[in-house]
């Protein structure tokens, strides 16, 4: 994040026939960043991240690296390196050849070769693995190795698409911290693609979010996540309570909104500008939501009641499906586990009060 | 396996099973037997054994011509049938080709035309164009017909293939040329393989287009051919055939033996 855009995408458009998988994409990307793209399958990201790599020549617009122009550059004479989403590891290569494949043209002596290939198999601990053959490796050693091989070239930007999409769960988060801890041990620019909203929170400086084609909304995991701009952002990242509504009144820094489902209500510090009239989206995230009873005293701005449907026990956490009155909506609400408050609240058909404090209301674009 | 198959079989299909056997292989079998049999008659009871007709073959120089005609003809065949083969099949494996299986059909025409067809058009079209006939273009003849064999061959082991391993290949810095060599090259090894043993094959025993299109140079077949016209030479034929019967299991087990080293190859390659 010191100089700004170490990679400039600019109007960028690919169509395959008539079909443009990616449409007038501008994105900036700093020096050392950790970038994400993210989207639902078929949203362009991985042929954005291709481009990057040059194995797509874009129908339109620049991208450019380094302050190099890169459309017409192939990809073997690129300053990046890619992982690919299968490791793409070379089956009659062993562990040692497959990092050392891309050193070839630097005509190193053997020793020299071989210290270097050994340094890139301690930086992703696995030092003695050298002589194995690929087929002997799990699915996380095939990622760290296609990891090294692509960092032994010191690229200005190593790109990854969908990294951690073939590991299991649990190998995912350790290797969610590994490649964060990784990045920032080698400072080279990570561009990564992923559908994993909760994968991009965890790991990225900046995510882009993209649908069919176009860069949506881009800034930090907690910009996007607490601070949306559409609706369609708000929603793909974690659970969303969205009602459609429309701006009523302002009142102050405030607005008052009328929704189908929640009925009239006062949305905090407005951070737009909407005009009476407007039609807009109101959005809730499930945490902001509190459960009102007389034995509690929380101090809530706006309310809703509802008949409690159905409970969803995460251990840490639980959420809690409410019928709203007069609405075929359910609304969700998260509760944390503290002191057991998650598995006291019960379970199904029973009358129930919601809570928010307006702060926590979000006026999204459109309907 | 054929003992599983026989065992788990009814009687019916162990029987049909036996006598397919027998029909592909009893014959096949009769040519070495008789050519250690003294006496020219191929027919049973054999009169005794003999290395006479074995080392008839090996004397006879016409024969030595013929084996060396062959041999030149069927090793540059298999390299050039194989290269144009690997073309092929990587661009319609590579590429969204147009009318890629209206072309994918043209390749096979070579194999449906009877050969006695093939052979007259191809003398004519020599003929028309001034050319000699001569080992030249029997090979020409004999690349002809092998490409469509090496396409198939290549084309199932490279739709296999991972193309991504290609890219990274560029990726990581090779141009198109090198990551051939580096990457696709040794993957597609055993298919490479295959279509050079195959082709080697077909164009070591193909009789007819080397019928019309040889000149004064005879190739092996024709030379068999040209041999049974004297009954006295039956055996010494025999012999000939059962040579190359050996040869041709021997280059069958090394294909073999080489296919499943390809897929578990040694450590210690250069890379």
């Amino acid at each position: 994040m010191q100089d700004s855009s170490f990679i400039s995408i600019l109007d960028v458009s690919k169509h395959f026939g008539a079909i443009a998988a990616v449409d007038s994409v501008d994105l900036e990307i700093n020096r050392g960043e950790f970038f994400a793209l993210l989207g639902p399958s078929g949203c362009g990201k991985t042929t954005l991240l291709r481009m990057l790599a040059g194995f797509e020549v874009p129908s339109q617009g620049k991208i450019i690296i380094d302050g190099e122009q890169m459309s017409s550059v192939p990809p073997y004479r690129r300053p990046v390196n890619m992982v690919f989403q299968n490791y793409a590891i070379f089956p009659h290569l062993n562990v040692f050849q497959n990092i050392a494949f891309g050193l070839r043209k630097d005509r190193l002596s053997a020793d020299d070769l071989k210290a270097r290939v050994n340094d890139a198999l301690s930086l992703i601990k696995m030092e003695s693995y050298g002589e194995r053959k690929p087929d002997e490796l799990s699915g996380g050693q095939r990622q760290r190795v296609a990891l090294a091989r692509a960092l032994i070239k010191n690229p200005k930007v190593l790109l990854l698409d969908e990294p951690l999409g073939a590991l299991d769960k649990n190998l995912r988060e350790q290797m969610q911290l590994e490649l964060r801890q990784l990045q920032k041990a080698v400072g080279v620019t990570f561009v990564f693609v992923t559908h994993d909203q909760e994968e991009a929170l965890t790991m990225s400086d900046r995510i882009a979010v993209m649908c069919a084609g176009r860069v949506l909304e881009v800034g930090s995991p907690s910009d996007l996540y607490e601070r949306p701009k559409t609706r369609f952002v708000a929603d793909f990242l974690g659970t969303m309570n969205v009602f459609d509504g429309s701006i009523h009144a302002r009142d102050g820094d405030s607005y008052i909104v009328d929704t189908q489902g929640l009925g009239r209500i006062h949305a905090g510090v407005a951070s737009r500008d909407f005009s009476i009239g407007d039609k807009i989206s109101v959005a809730l995230r499930p945490e902001n939501l509190k459960i009102v009873d007389s034995l509690s005293s929380v101090a809530v701005d706006g309310s809703v009641s509802g008949v409690m449907s159905n409970t969803a026990y995460f251990g840490d956490s639980a959420q809690v499906y409410v019928q709203l009155e007069g609405s075929e909506q359910a609304l969700v609400v998260s509760i944390q586990n503290q002191d057991g408050a998650a598995s006291n609240v019960g379970l199904g058909n029973r009358a129930i009060t919601i809570g928010w404090s307006k702060s926590s209301v979000l006026l999204l674009k459109g309907a | 396996m054929s003992r599983a198959l026989l065992k788990s079989g009814s009687g019916w299909l162990r029987g049909y099973t036996v006598g397919y056997l027998v029909f592909i292989y009893l014959p096949i079998l009769l040519l070495p037997v008789f050519s250690f049999n003294d006496g020219i008659y191929v027919a049973f009871p054999m009169s005794g054994f003999t290395l006479q007709w074995w080392a008839e073959m090996v004397a006879q120089p016409g024969m030595h011509k013929a084996l060396w005609n062959s041999l030149a003809v069927a090793v540059p065949v298999s390299l050039i049938s194989t290269t144009l083969g690997m073309m092929g099949a990587k661009a319609l494996t590579t590429y969204r080709l147009h009318g890629a299986r209206v072309l994918t059909g043209m390749f096979t025409l070579p194999l449906v035309t009877p050969f006695l067809i093939l052979g007259i058009a191809l003398l004519i079209t020599f003929n028309n164009y001034g050319l000699d006939l001569s080992l030249f273009t029997v090979g020409v003849g004999h690349v002809l017909i092998c490409v469509p064999f090496s396409l198939f061959v290549l084309l199932s082991r490279l739709e296999s293939f991972d193309r991504s391993l290609e890219e990274v290949a560029l990726d990581l810095g090779e141009n198109p040329w090198m990551m051939f060599w580096r990457v696709t090259f040794p993957i597609t090894m055993p298919g490479i393989v295959a279509s050079l043993l195959l082709t080697f094959t077909i164009s070591f025993d193909e009789f007819l287009l080397a019928f019309f299109l040889t000149g004064d140079a005879s190739t092996l077949p024709i030379f068999i051919w040209s041999q049974l016209r004297f009954p006295a030479k039956l055996p010494s034929v025999l012999a000939l055939g059962s040579a190359i019967l050996i040869v041709t299991v021997f280059i069958v087990i090394i294909a073999e033996l080489l296919r499943r080293r390809g897929s578990t190859r040694p450590k210690g390659q250069a890379i």
